[in-house]
């Protein structure tokens, strides 16, 4: 049996004798059953109900997004446009990658797992500013709100990048309303990103010095940095985008003597610290789910927690190698090819780390592990792809062609939403005080690894061979790679929606989870699952470094 | 790795709640500056690339009403620093009086403002419907385009501020707010001040001063 | 009134400053002129900040904050300046 089937806190064996799911005493003293009332959800001020809040949300976004990337499959079987219109791929395209970047990978984790095991992990209560967290979940859903009126009120064709002029004079669609949207839901990733911060900085428990500190936290950390200075930018950004459209500034407009470049600049400024957003909460759930696995100390704790923070920081450093054949002088592409070839530095730290925090491991196959071992294999790829990008000769032959595409979603979709996915497996039962099925989430692990380089790996070829992206018309030699890529996003598809089954079905059914059902280390594990409202009865007072796995094992034997 | 303790917690959560606000507060103050970052760079990014054209419409902006702005809201600053000192020490009275003053002022800032918009607008200077016939060059119009929205950015700013002024002026009016034990409620919405005037410091050399 | 005897003098140099960048604005700097200009600038805010807004009394966090901010504005600044300087 897996580690899943551990002794209960008092003492009794679970797991094995499939005692009937009744109500637990955790459960009735639990954040779960501190009221009942819709207004006690909607109202409330806890940090792990608004993750769930966020939960229930990101999923349906996660959800929408996937519907429109299925689409897109399904037309490009073949290389004719039978399905969509051009215009209605255009569409299709657009809310795809408006949806997932802004309304499930940027907030996603973030919001889910960090604002439930931020507090939890550094022994507080709450963030510093929990009706500030609240007021961030209803911005995103106001801002959600305008894009689902975006989305059925025809849509809206410029791509996620908001291009000028393409955006501010010649699309058809919605686009201020789009741009409004993404506007708004910037707002709450900046109120987020200030609250992590802030928390880290001043609610630790006593003795959790910054040394002490999960790896997770100091990702999260990094991400908030990224969050409250990159957003601002692209905040103003789409306000200036959606003037134009309205008023004709021309600021980004050449015919009335504005630079689309510098639309490019400001934009990338915000988006290509945007990708690290996305990855950063993905590294560090990994970080977490490594040390766990292997059940050892992670292999350079400071390396791996500064690396962050040199992500961070470097990666607001690299933003013009999306624009290496925009027309850009040929002097700063050489300076941004060098510098984005140094931010993958601190990413290769990441992954020899954790490499060799799992050497020599006795490493569970557990779901939650099998999702993060997934993850290392994607992220390098991924990674190792972008490089090949970074360099200025190469990107000139494979930019805005299918290899970019596999790039990012190797990274943002092999990478974070495999840590996503990780991330559920393994704190489902803290939140919920659960246990789910072990075989199906291990399923589920392989299928999406198998599906997701089924789909994304022929698109290296595609764009290699010189397919262009965001084009359904495609020449008849391109086919057999395209239905490769749409046989394994239907796995995949399939893949998603497994867990939204057996982990539904685990809140019923499923076994009740002990304190600590993977044995592991971190504050998170030293209360009841689910956890009480206020988290600790006592704040605890910390005395020793995290992962500290050597150690448990002598107090036990 | 740990075990609960009965430990007092190290820092009094006033003192933990006071770091807390004032640091929250920086950390916005941060992401003001890179929202007006973004319309600094394009500032910087036409002067680079068209540089005799933006002097030249930089020429056409009045200075000196600048110059006096600058002012207005220099003693505006001064107004609300004195208020956080006077609310550190616990006098309500001043404190609530020095609000209004640096709202006032704030408020006289705007009306200037407005007059010289429409001065340039009597003079077809500014970009907006029915105006701006003087501005045949493209350059020209896109330099007074973003003018009027760096400008106006900025005027919402202080628009805001001056609500918050009056608001906390009101809320020590109200008893709402005691001090010295509140002293957080005035110093938080005085630094949003500060950062609208250094905004503003920014701004004037970067739209009246280009030479 | 508490603090004015300390805080006059800030304010006669934010004047002082004023003046400077206004005078400078009329002398033939040429390419220095926007360095003046904005020199001056980051003078007066730092007075601000000092002084007015007593970033220099409170604690290290606030001041890391401020100062991230103002150094993130100076990265994209500098570094969107690139292209438009080599084109
Ligand atoms: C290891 C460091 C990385 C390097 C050196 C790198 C490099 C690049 C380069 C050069 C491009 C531009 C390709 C082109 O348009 O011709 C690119 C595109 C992209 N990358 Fe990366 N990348 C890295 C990591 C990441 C990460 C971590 C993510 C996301 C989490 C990511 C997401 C993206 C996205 C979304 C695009 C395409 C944007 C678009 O045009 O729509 N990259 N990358
Ligand atoms: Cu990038």
């Amino acid at each position: 049996m897996s580690a899943l089937s551990k002794t209960s806190e008092d003492g009794s064996i679970i797991g094995l004798e499939h005692e009937p799911a009744g109500e637990t005493r955790h459960e009735r003293e639990s954040y779960l059953r501190a009221g009942h009332t819709l207004r006690s959800w909607l109202l409330t001020t806890d940090h792990k109900r608004i993750a769930l809040l966020y939960l229930v949300s990101v999923t349906f976004f996660f959800f929408i997004g996937g519907l429109a990337a299925a689409i897109m499959r399904v037309d490009l079987l073949t290389p004719e446009a039978d399905l969509l219109t051009n215009e209605g791929y255009n569409r299709a395209f657009t809310l795809h990658g408006v949806i997932m970047v802004w309304f499930f990978l940027i907030p996603s984790i973030p919001n889910v797992f960090g604002n439930f095991l931020i507090p939890l992990m550094i022994g507080a209560r709450d963030l510093a500013f929990p009706r500030l967290n609240l007021l961030s979940w209803y911005i995103y859903w106001l801002g959600g709100l305008f894009t689902l009126w975006v989305l059925v009120s025809g849509g809206v064709d410029t791509g996620w990048t908001f291009y000028t002029p393409l955006s501010s004079m010649f699309a058809q669609g919605n686009v201020v309303m789009a741009a409004t949207a993404v506007f708004i839901v910037g707002f709450s990733s900046i109120l987020t990103g200030l609250n992590f911060i802030v928390t880290i900085h001043t609610m630790r428990a006593p003795g959790m010095h910054w040394g002490r500190l999960p790896l997770f936290v100091w990702s999260h950390y990094a991400t908030s940095v990224i969050l409250v200075l990159a957003t601002p930018v692209l905040t103003v950004t789409l306000a200036l985008i959606a003037a134009e459209r309205l008023f004709g500034l021309g600021i980004f407009d050449p015919a009335l003597g504005g630079d689309p470049l510098l639309y490019q600049h400001l934009f990338w400024f915000y988006s290509h610290p945007a990708v690290y957003i996305m990855v950063l909460p993905g590294l560090a759930v990994v970080s977490e789910l490594v040390a766990a696995a292997a059940r050892k100390p992670v292999f350079g704790y400071w390396f791996v927690a500064y690396s962050s923070i040199a992500i961070a920081a470097i990666g607001f450093l690299v933003w013009a190698h999306h624009m290496f054949v925009s027309g850009m002088s040929m002097y700063a592409g050489a300076v941004f090819s060098f510098l984005s070839l140094v931010v993958a530095v601190p990413s290769g730290i990441k992954v020899y780390n954790w490499t060799a925090t799992l050497w020599k491991g006795h490493i569970s196959l557990d779901p939650p592990f099998l999702f993060a071992m997934g993850f290392i294999g994607l992220f390098v790829v991924g990674g190792l792809t972008g490089l090949i990008l970074a360099m200025l000769a190469v990107d000139v032959h494979v930019h805005d062609t299918y290899f970019v595409v596999a790039h990012f979603h190797y990274i943002m979709v092999g990478g974070t939403v495999s840590a996503y996915f990780g991330a559920l497996h393994f704190w489902w039962p803290k939140m919920t005080g659960r246990l789910y099925p072990v075989f199906w989430g291990r399923v589920t692990a392989v299928m999406i690894f198998v599906g997701f380089n089924l789909t994304f790996f022929p698109q290296f070829i595609l764009g290699f061979l010189g397919m262009p992206r965001r084009y359904h018309v495609y020449d008849q030699q391109f086919q057999v790679l395209h239905v490769l890529s749409s046989t394994g996003a239907t796995i995949l598809g399939f893949a998603y929606l497994f867990p939204l089954i057996y982990l539904l079905y685990a809140l019923r059914h499923g076994t009740p989870a002990s304190a600590n059902p993977w044995d592991v280390t971190g504050l998170e594990w030293t209360v009841p699952s689910p956890p009480p409202k206020h988290n600790f009865e006592r704040i605890p007072l910390v005395t020793r470094k995290p992962y500290d796995y050597e150690v448990e094992k002598e107090e036990q034997s | 790795m740990s075990r609960a303790a009965a430990s007092p917690p190290l820092v009094p959560p006033a003192k933990q709640e006071h770091d807390a606000t004032l640091f929250g507060m920086g950390i916005f103050l941060a992401s003001e500056f890179l929202l007006f970052g973004g319309l600094f760079t394009i500032l910087v990014f036409y002067r680079i690339v068209h540089g005799h054209e933006v002097v030249e419409a930089s020429k056409e902006l009045h200075l000196w009403i600048g110059a006096l702005n600058t002012v207005v809201l220099l003693t505006s600053s001064l107004a609300a620093a004195l208020a956080a000192k006077s609310a550190k020490d616990g006098d309500q009275r001043l404190t609530q009086r020095l609000l209004l003053a640096a709202a006032a002022l704030g408020a006289v800032f705007l009306v200037i403002k407005a007059g010289e918009y429409s001065l340039e607008y009597g003079d077809g200077m500014l970009p907006v419907p029915g105006g701006g016939g003087q501005l045949v060059e493209p350059l020209s119009r896109l330099f007074m385009n973003i003018y009027l929205v760096a400008t106006g950015l900025h005027a919402v700013h202080l628009t805001i501020g001056i609500g918050l002024f009056v608001f906390t002026a009101f809320r020590i009016w109200h008893r709402s707010i005691r001090l010295p034990q509140d002293q957080l409620s005035i110093v938080v919405p005085t630094l949003y001040w500060h950062l609208v005037d250094i905004v503003w410091i920014f701004l004037y050399p970067a739209l009246y001063l280009q030479r | 009134m508490p603090g004015l005897r300390a805080l006059l003098p800030v304010y006669v140099a934010l004047l002082a400053l004023l003046a400077t960048t206004l005078g400078a604005s009329y002398l033939p700097l040429g390419g220095w002129s926007p360095v003046v200009s904005t020199a001056v600038a980051l003078a007066k805010a730092a007075l601000i900040a000092g002084f007015f807004m007593e970033l220099r009394l409170e604690g290290a966090a606030l001041r890391l904050a401020v100062f991230a901010g103002l150094f993130m504005c100076a990265i994209l600044l500098v570094m969107s300046s690139v292209d438009p300087l080599t084109r």
